[in-house]
């Protein structure tokens, strides 16, 4: 399991815009990068993101290699009833790792 | 320690450098993105930093002016470079309920360049901006 940071904040007023801070420990290789004995490192990188409120996308992302280690996404949501927003990262060799939290809305 | 490994290895990271995407493979993954409409400029801001000192993580965001509601809003965000190995960076998805339509994430440079940024609106227009940066250390191809 990945180390994951998420900021977002634990209670809103509804309608209000939410910013959501992700990042996940993960060394993003790129596939272009020689090893120690030369020959090309095999890509190891997260594809895809999802994020999704009770259930229902609100944002979504497909990454590249191009994106830095450490991925960090950082977008908004409406915050519009209390309940779990879900955070999954999904990769190559399988990766694939969810983390929730919980949001009151007021 | 045995330097030799690290020797054969820089020697090929020299000889085995990957070719750097052209601008036809960036016309190419924009056109997979916008089914070939025209872009206009405008409604995309670019926030990059012009002179980057690290290629490997170099922070931007990028801000469309949407109203973000269900009638009119921005569906998604595509950022595009010319010169890294691959021309695609990140492709995001929005609806109505991002509020905002707002970006932010750290990117590679593996060198000097142009970023464009994409947006697509829920009317099928799409809007971008591009920003020259400028890299003294480069990444995705030195070890």
């Amino acid at each position: 399991m990945a180390r994951v940071l998420l900021n977002l904040p634990r209670s809103a007023a509804k309608g209000a815009v939410i910013e959501i801070r992700t990042l996940i420990m993960h060394p993003m290789e790129s596939g272009f990068r020689p090893g120690m004995n030369g020959s090309i490192l095999p890509r190891d990188i997260i594809t895809r993101f999802r994020c999704s409120y009770n259930g229902e996308e609100v944002f979504r992302a497909e990454l590249s290699p191009a994106i830095a280690a450490n991925p960090f996404i950082s977008f908004t949501t409406v915050a519009t009833e209390s309940g779990t927003l879900s955070f999954t990262w999904e990769g190559d060799n399988d990766f694939r790792q969810t983390e929730t939290r919980d949001i009151a809305v007021t | 320690m045995n330097r030799r490994p690290l020797l054969a290895g820089a020697l090929l990271a020299l000889t085995l450098r990957p070719a750097a995407a052209t601008p036809e493979d960036e016309a190419a993954a924009l056109r997979a993105f916008t089914g070939g409409a025209a872009l206009r400029e405008g409604r995309v801001a670019l926030d990059i930093p012009p002179l980057v000192e690290n290629g490997n993580t170099v922070p931007l965001k990028v801000t469309v002016q949407s109203p973000m509601t269900a009638a009119d809003h921005c569906t998604a965000i595509a950022l595009f470079n010319e010169k890294n190995p691959q021309p695609q960076v990140i492709t995001a998805r929005f609806g109505p309920r991002a509020g905002r339509a707002e970006l932010a994430t750290h990117m590679r440079l593996a060198t000097s360049q142009k970023i464009l940024a994409v947006a697509a609106m829920s009317d099928g227009s799409f809007w971008s901006t591009s920003a020259e940066v400028i890299v003294t250390l480069a990444a995705c191809i030195e070890s």
